[in-house]
């Protein structure tokens, strides 16, 4: 009797326990469905950061990461994540705006000559280094010899490989002579200034940003606080600190903020969209990517130009926007996004409407009535580009085209498909710059990792004019005209650019979205409601 | 003597045939780690410079000498992705996996045992079933749902515990056990189900033995028993689980210090071998290794210790 009564205690409290889990799992899912109208397409921010709010001073934004920094240097560092975290220790001559301007930061103005090989940059004179030290043309010389190699060390920057020489007339000024005309070379000038003579900025990196580095422990966490001597007032940060902690994880990052344990998580998902609800900020814009199906265009048979038509025509792009990125994406019809304003050509996204009759009769033309088979490698560790080729497959069925997905590893990916252009098709997302020259250089025939293959001369004389063309509005036009080639020619399906939804405490608020992956901490700040 | 002598010739080879296996087979995968850690844009000047800072520049057979013949005197190489010796990154990381599955084991054995012991004096039918349906969960559920789930109790719902990270015991020891508490208890969990099924059919087994009956038939009272004579027998088995269960945990929890962005060994192995810094991953294979033969050879001692009839032969 006894150890009977003593089971039915053990079963209720079991019981209580699974009920206690079970409604967890409850309480996320009735989340959901409040709150899906509210992360619907297009909300730029959540009602919460009314009028009524006050600016607070002070508090410190916990960000998470989900890689680790490859080099604090930034002259050695690569990786998008590095860049956009240490974007807030390091500054420029200029800084990227929202609209992919330049912004002048160290430089207060500059002058071009008329043969647009002489650039006069006039510094800021209030400057100053975390370390106290002035910032003078001395440092932008040491900085810039660095990155153009003219130290008689390898270059450490392609972008400034057209630096002939040289030279500062006074602490203040500082004049760059290229070797030939390079409209490229002023977006360059955001490369980050570093003090003279200062080589540990690999563990100590110093810079002249609105936040200083304070520490970093490999695998927790990357700290920064505000800089009180930062040179422009107008720019100075409101925030005390501010701490990336690396999560590798990307659902215990929704799980840290919605528990309190975090402020910001950049990136989320679509479904964590629908997660996280009202309380949230939820901040979302192009992120000035290109998904695109890479076409060999050197490999039968989508070296005919019919064939690569027909399956840009097969292709439904609105299915794959509403399907694998939840409606959260921008239609594309080249290699450009529109969040590039001034570059963009308009209308081409329109261009190969989805039209399977066409395709059909393309394919009878190009030889290929019956289709043909097609692989498509994809990087198994991106889940939305192996989605996305799922999708292409099913649409290319119905042209005939019998498509088998290769997914590889990311490693494999980058040597055999990027590296050496051994596939047929593939399925990535090329990540934004802010200069077009970068974005569309990735076609000429002479581009060391042009995987298309892609060979026009036309093409190749088209960027080379536009890459000395000193009027902003002819060299526009002449990048204008690149996008329409590529279309025409049918060079690569041009998918969308996603959209990039980033997760906000209730009360922070000023987060800006940049054509390139920026994340201003000096524009942030806490609100007292 | 004898035994220990071939005992440690058996751990000698069995690492170095480890670190030869781990090394071929990094060179056979495909990814070149200056253009890993560079990603897609990386300028081809930074790829050149970051090869000859590598050494990458010089032939496999020579890395892996070289390599070896430095992990004798105790230099393990630096890392190619930190710029720092691998030695001293592992050692700033062991606490953190060494807390943890310390946790977690002591969680396994508190929990465990006494409910292991509990469930079978008590073997009602009922209690057997709900036991072996909870033990049977507890088995198969998966760690890292697992580990969901508790930061969705414990942190989002109650907010009780911090969901992810990590407090060094000497800045805040309570922080610190705060910070390991749900991530050890995620560990434990499979770990306690499977010590209440194998103490269970062995607890039970044994009752059926002669020599419980002898005792019963002396007058013993049956708690003296069970806790001096059968919980003795039983624990050869559950030692074994145990030791797995060590062994397992001190080479890092990958998939639950992932979760928890726990900066352990585990998320260091995964994040090492996406970057392909072959150093520190074959010095952390290494040191796996080395963890599971140490720990085997602990468990053989101990059950002479428990059952001194033991003979201590191969």
């Amino acid at each position: 009797m006894k150890s009977l009564k003593k089971s039915f205690a053990i079963m209720l409290s079991s019981l209580a326990v699974i009920a206690v889990i079970l409604s967890g799992c409850g309480s996320g899912k009735a989340q959901n469905t409040t709150t899906a109208n509210s992360g619907a397409p297009n909300t730029n921010q959540s009602t919460t950061g009314g009028n009524t709010s006050t600016k607070m001073q002070g508090g410190t934004v916990r960000v998470s990461m989900s890689t680790e920094p490859d080099n604090l240097n930034p002259y050695l560092s690569a990786a998008t994540d590095t860049n956009a975290m240490m974007d807030n220790v390091f500054d420029g001559l200029f800084e990227i705006g929202e609209t992919g301007d330049l912004v002048p930061a160290i430089a207060e103005s500059y002058e071009i000559s008329a043969d647009g090989l002489k650039y006069t940059f006039h510094l800021r004179k209030n400057v100053k280094f975390h370390n106290g030290a002035d910032l003078t043309s001395a440092d932008v010389y040491y900085s810039y010899a660095k990155l153009a190699g003219l130290d008689g060390q390898e270059p450490l920057s392609s972008k400034f490989s057209s630096v002939q020489s040289m030279e500062t007339p006074d602490q203040y000024t500082v004049v760059v002579t290229l070797k030939s005309v390079d409209a490229a070379f002023l977006a360059a000038n955001i490369a980050a200034i570093l003090p003279k003579d200062y080589e540990e900025q690999s563990t100590k990196p110093i810079g002249a940003g609105p936040f200083k580095f304070v520490q970093y422990q490999t695998g927790q966490k990357l700290v920064m606080e505000k800089n009180e001597q930062f040179y422009d007032a107008k720019r100075m940060p409101v925030l005390d600190k501010v701490e990336f902690q690396f999560m590798p994880d990307a659902n215990s990052a929704v799980l840290a903020l919605q528990s309190g344990n975090l402020d910001m998580v950049p990136g989320i998902t679509a479904q964590a969209v629908a997660q996280l609800g009202d309380a949230f900020n939820l901040v979302t814009g192009p992120q000035n990517m290109v998904q695109l199906m890479a076409l060999n265009n050197t490999s039968a048979p989508l070296d005919n130009e019919k064939v690569r038509q027909a399956i840009n025509y097969a292709v439904d792009k609105d299915v794959i926007i509403q399907t694998a990125a939840e409606g959260q994406g921008t239609k594309l019809g080249s290699n450009m996004s529109p969040a590039m304003a001034v570059y963009y050509q308009e209308g081409l996204e329109n261009q190969y409407n989805h039209d399977l009759e066409k395709a059909k009769q393309l394919l009878s033309e190009a030889g290929h009535p019956q289709g043909f088979d097609l692989e498509i490698t994809v990087p198994s560790n991106y889940q939305f580009h192996v989605d996305t080729a799922q999708i292409i497959a099913e649409q290319l069925k119905q042209i005939g085209i019998n498509v088998k997905i290769k997914q590889v590893e990311w490693s494999y990916w980058l040597e055999h498909v990027y590296g050496n252009g051994e596939y047929e098709a593939t399925i990535i997302g090329l990540t934004g710059k802010i200069d077009p020259n970068e974005v569309l250089g990735r076609y000429e025939s002479t581009y060391k990792k042009n995987f298309y293959h892609y060979k026009n001369a036309e093409y190749d004389a088209l960027l080379k004019q536009a890459r000395v063309e000193m009027n902003e509005s002819n060299r526009a036009k002449l990048y204008k005209e690149a996008q329409k080639m590529l279309t025409d020619q049918a060079v690569a399906v041009y998918i969308m650019d996603p959209s990039r939804t980033t997760a906000l405490a209730g009360n922070l608020e000023g987060y800006k979205v940049y054509p390139v992956q920026k994340y201003d901490f000096a524009e942030m700040y806490y609100t007292q409601k | 003597m004898r035994f220990l002598m071939r005992k440690l010739m058996t751990f000698i080879s069995t690492i170095l045939l480890v670190s030869v296996i781990i090394f071929l087979v990094f060179q056979i995968l495909p990814g070149d780690p200056a253009e890993i850690i560079l990603g897609v844009d990386a300028d081809p000047h930074q790829i050149a410079a970051l090869h000859v800072s590598m050494g990458l520049d010089r032939p496999a057979s020579e890395r892996y000498v070289s390599w070896i013949g430095a992990a004798i005197t105790g230099d393990f190489g630096t890392s190619l992705k930190y710029q720092r010796p691998v030695a001293d990154i592992i050692m700033e990381r062991l606490p953190v996996t060494l807390s943890l599955s310390l946790f977690a084991l002591g969680l396994t054995v508190m929990i465990g045992l006494p409910l292991g012991i509990y469930i079978t004096r008590k073997d009602g039918k009922l209690s057997a079933l709900i036991t072996s349906i909870i033990s049977q969960l507890g088995v198969s559920i998966p760690s890292f749902w697992m580990a969901f789930i508790l930061i969705l109790l414990f942190s989002v719902t109650f907010r009780l515990f911090p969901s992810y990270g990590y407090v060094a015991w000497s800045e805040d020891p309570i922080g610190a056990i705060r910070s390991l508490f749900l991530p050890a208890l995620a560990l434990a969990i499979p770990g306690i189900a499977v010590i209440i099924r194998y103490l269970r059919n062995t607890l039970l087994d044994q009752v059926k033995m002669d020599y419980v009956r002898t005792a019963r038939s002396k007058g013993v009272h049956s708690k003296a028993i069970m806790y001096k004579h059968i919980l003795r027998n039983a624990l050869i088995p559950v030692i074994t689980i145990l030791g797995l269960l060590i062994a397992d945990t001190l080479g890092g929890s990958i998939v639950v210090e992932n979760v928890f962005a726990l900066p352990g060994l585990g998320s260091l192995l995964i994040s090492s071998i996406g970057s392909r810094d072959m150093p520190l991953v074959q010095t952390l294979v290494l040191y796996i290794a080395f963890i599971v033969v140490t720990i085997n050879l602990i468990i053989d001692l101990l059950y002479k210790v428990i059952d001194p009839r033991i003979q201590l032969k191969r």
